[in-house]
């Protein structure tokens, strides 16, 4: 099945599959730059790549040109992608202000110093 | 053989920078480079949202998420660039652990996506002979709480299609909270002396 | 475009027995390759002819000549000679730069300048020209030039060198904050055309110049200056400058480059300064329509048969280019006129003038739109109405199944379910 997929990939449309692959593939890869990065923008750059690979489904399942019977978000995937990016934003604005007064306080922008909560 | 159908050629190439910068994220231990493939990363989404019809959400993302975030984010790189920053080895336990989870859950979403047959793609001759429909109006109008794609829905189907004005409104306020907050939290610190000198 | 360029090779293969179908791939790859290289021969051959004209214009504004000998009269080959010179260079690297970076720094700046050009259009009309027609063609271009800082940031961080990482610094905090105001004065021709297509935009320019979206009411007016004032802080141009000030920062981003990488930065500005231009004249100036329509006039139009139109739309080339050069060398006037400012000053023309001015613009043109729609501010011609309809492709909407009762039955039902509650209330009141 999966070699007549590919087969078929540069002969047929993609579809909502493939565009869910290529989301899955960049939401793992930032989920790991979250749990694995020491440093806190590399923790960050891991929330956008995991926020781009949602955001993907959510472009595809709203899109015609992918549909094929299945269930269609339409207009509301595109609007919810758009949100998504909107919030991504101010939410890259608040992570960058922390990071830096992290960085002020404490001469170190590694995420496993971050630890005086423990006691 | 059938002829090559060139939107899936180019969903292939965005496909493979994307994944591929996605990885080259992960696996790169300096975090300028890093900036640097989530850039092209996202730059190639953007390119898969254009390939999906949907200018707008695409162009949005090059002008807010390339345009604006990153370099939000490469500049608080360079504002904590040292030299004992710049390289942060993660240590070889969490790669392990990371990879067993992060394979697991790839192949888990990759298995799902391939598993419903209303996901693997549409017919060749269905998608060729869609109409080009530009999207940014009826979005615009969807912001403004006026649905133009759902107007020739049956009442019962509109009911739980509403508008997103509400949301739209919240996000704005968020915004500008986010603007206040950013600004006080990243402000000039003076440095008040600890003690009262008498 | 990839048909004909098919059909064409159709012709010429028939007689060696081979045939080309309609819709061959050869076709697209083609034509592509043929918009790709027209628009990099603009930007370079435009770097080309705007560095000449920058020394021109600066040393008669210095009170010199300017260059006066390569080439002849005006010294007119003086840039290719340069370009030798800088081919010729040594390419140097400083010793802790990381290699990678400074290396791809210069390409990707000047791939982002060039990208901008792919949804600019040249001629309108019912057959644009223009590499790939965008439904969001504004905010595409708008999104695009915002890209270049990246070349700029790459290079200032990876030269290793204190002067180019402030100049990268400036440059990232610089771009990012006249974005802002940039795309709000983007917004106001869009809101008026009610479309962000720039074919449609320019379209609905035609006519005198009186139709021109700067004339069309005070606050695109006093826009059309805002913009020129934040797109030449977004190229970067002086009195801006300030990722490159030469006086504090030696060089800034580009202190450590040399040979034919310093001049990838250098074409990429001056290509983005022509596509500002250009999205200037598309928004405000009438785009690819002169002053007096003369190309309607003279019956130069795609109405009138394919020579003509083709006739028609290079006139409107002309004009789009003309009025890109003139923005061009308004800059550059600008730039040797204006000493340049502190950095602080900088952020406080964006966020204390611009931006506010900018927003209340756009509020300006929203009430002007809602009160005297279709009409300009010379108010004595109405502007053609069909030019004023939006274009967007989408069918027009039925009206039919549109239930505006909806609400009113709803405040029905309230109001019945209200009045017994209220009668109920008002009886154990008493």
């Amino acid at each position: 099945m999966t070699s007549s997929l590919l087969a078929n990939l540069l002969t047929e449309p993609p579809g909502v599959a493939h565009y869910m692959t290529v989301g899955a593939v960049m939401f793992v890869c930032g989920a790991m730059c979250m749990a694995t990065k020491r440093n806190a923008l590399g923790v960050l750059m891991g929330i956008e790549l995991v926020l781009n690979g949602a955001n993907l489904n959510f472009i595809a399942f709203g899109s015609k040109y992918l549909d094929n019977g299945g269930p269609q978000l339409g207009l509301d995937g595109s609007l919810i992608a758009l949100f998504v990016i909107v919030l991504a934003a101010a939410e890259a604005a608040v992570a960058l202000a922390i990071a830096l007064n992290f960085y002020n306080n404490h001469d170190s922008i590694d995420v496993d110093r971050a630890d005086q909560l423990q006691g | 053989m059938d002829a090559i159908y060139w939107p899936s050629v180019f969903f292939l190439i965005f496909g493979a920078l994307a994944c591929g910068f996605a990885l080259a994220v992960l696996l790169s231990a300096n975090i300028v480079r890093m900036a640097f493939y989530l850039v092209l990363s996202l730059a190639a989404t953007s390119g898969l949202f254009f390939l999906a019809g949907q200018e707008f959400v695409g162009a949005m993302q090059l002008l807010i998420y390339v345009g604006g975030t990153l370099v939000l984010l490469i500049f608080g790189v360079m504002l904590t660039s040292q030299e004992r920053f710049v390289n942060m080895k993660t240590l070889a336990g969490d790669w392990v652990i990371g990879m067993i989870a992060g394979g697991a859950l790839l192949s888990l979403l990759t298995a799902a996506a391939f598993s419903v047959p209303e996901w693997r793609g549409p017919e060749r001759a269905a998608v060729e002979n869609l109409p080009i429909e530009p999207n940014a109006t009826p979005i615009g109008m969807g912001l403004l709480g006026a649905r133009v794609d759902q107007i020739g829905a049956p009442a019962d189907e509109r009911a739980g299609m509403a508008g997103y004005l509400f949301p739209f409104e919240i996000v704005s306020v968020h915004l500008l909270v986010v603007l206040i907050g950013a600004a006080y939290l990243a402000r000039a610190k003076r440095r008040s002396n600890p003690l009262p000198t008498g | 475009m990839a048909s004909a360029i098919n059909k064409l090779l159709d012709w010429m293969l028939s007689g060696l027995g081979l045939s080309v179908s309609a819709d061959s791939a050869v076709g697209y790859i083609v034509a592509a390759l043929i918009h790709i290289t027209l628009i990099i021969n603009l930007v370079a051959v435009g770097a080309l002819v705007f560095i000449w004209l920058e020394r021109k214009i600066s040393g008669r504004i210095q009170d010199r000549l300017g260059p006066t000998r390569v080439g002849g009269k005006f010294g007119w080959l003086q840039t290719l000679a340069d370009g030798l010179k800088l081919i010729t260079k040594e390419d140097l690297m400083p010793d802790g730069a990381d290699g990678f970076l400074f290396k791809i720094a210069p390409y990707v700046s000047f791939a982002a300048s060039i990208a901008a050009f792919i949804a600019i259009p040249f001629a309108g009309g019912p057959y644009p020209w223009i590499a790939q027609h965008l439904n969001t063609g504004v905010f595409f271009v708008v999104a695009v030039l915002g890209l270049e800082v990246f070349g700029v940031i790459l290079a200032g961080y990876s030269s290793a060198s204190k002067w180019s990482l402030f100049g990268a610094m400036r440059e990232a905090a610089q771009v990012v904050s006249y974005e802002v105001p940039l795309g709000m004065c983007a917004v106001v021709p869009v809101l008026i055309a009610g479309s962000m297509d720039m074919v449609v935009i320019g379209n609905q320019q035609a006519g005198l110049f009186t139709n021109w979206f700067i004339f069309h009411d005070p606050a695109t007016f006093i826009t059309f200056w805002v913009y020129l004032t934040c797109a030449t802080a977004s190229v970067n141009r002086a009195p801006f400058d300030l990722a490159e000030a030469e006086s504090e920062l030696v060089a800034g981003f580009h202190t450590e480059y040399s040979g034919l990488r310093w001049s990838f930065f250098f074409m990429a500005e001056y290509g983005s300064m022509l596509s500002v231009s250009i999205l200037a004249s598309v928004l405000f100036l009438g785009a690819w329509n002169g002053p007096i329509p003369v190309a309607s006039m003279l019956g130069l139009t795609a109405a009138n048969g394919d020579v003509p139109g083709y006739i028609g739309n290079l006139l409107g080339l002309l004009n789009v280019l003309f009025k890109g050069v003139v923005g061009v060398s308004v800059m550059i006037w600008i730039r040797w006129t204006l000493p340049r400012l502190r950095i602080d000053q900088v952020m406080a023309t964006c966020l204390k003038y611009c931006t506010p001015i900018a927003a209340v613009m756009f509020l300006g043109a929203v009430v002007w739109q809602y009160n005297l729609p279709g009409r300009t501010f010379f108010g004595l011609l109405a502007a053609p109405q069909e030019t004023f309809a939006v274009d967007e492709g989408w069918a027009a909407l039925p009206t039919t199944t549109a239930e505006p009762a909806k609400p009113a039955m709803v405040e029905r039902g309230a109001a019945t379910s209200l009045a017994p509650r209220l009668a109920a209330n008002q009886g154990r009141g008493n």
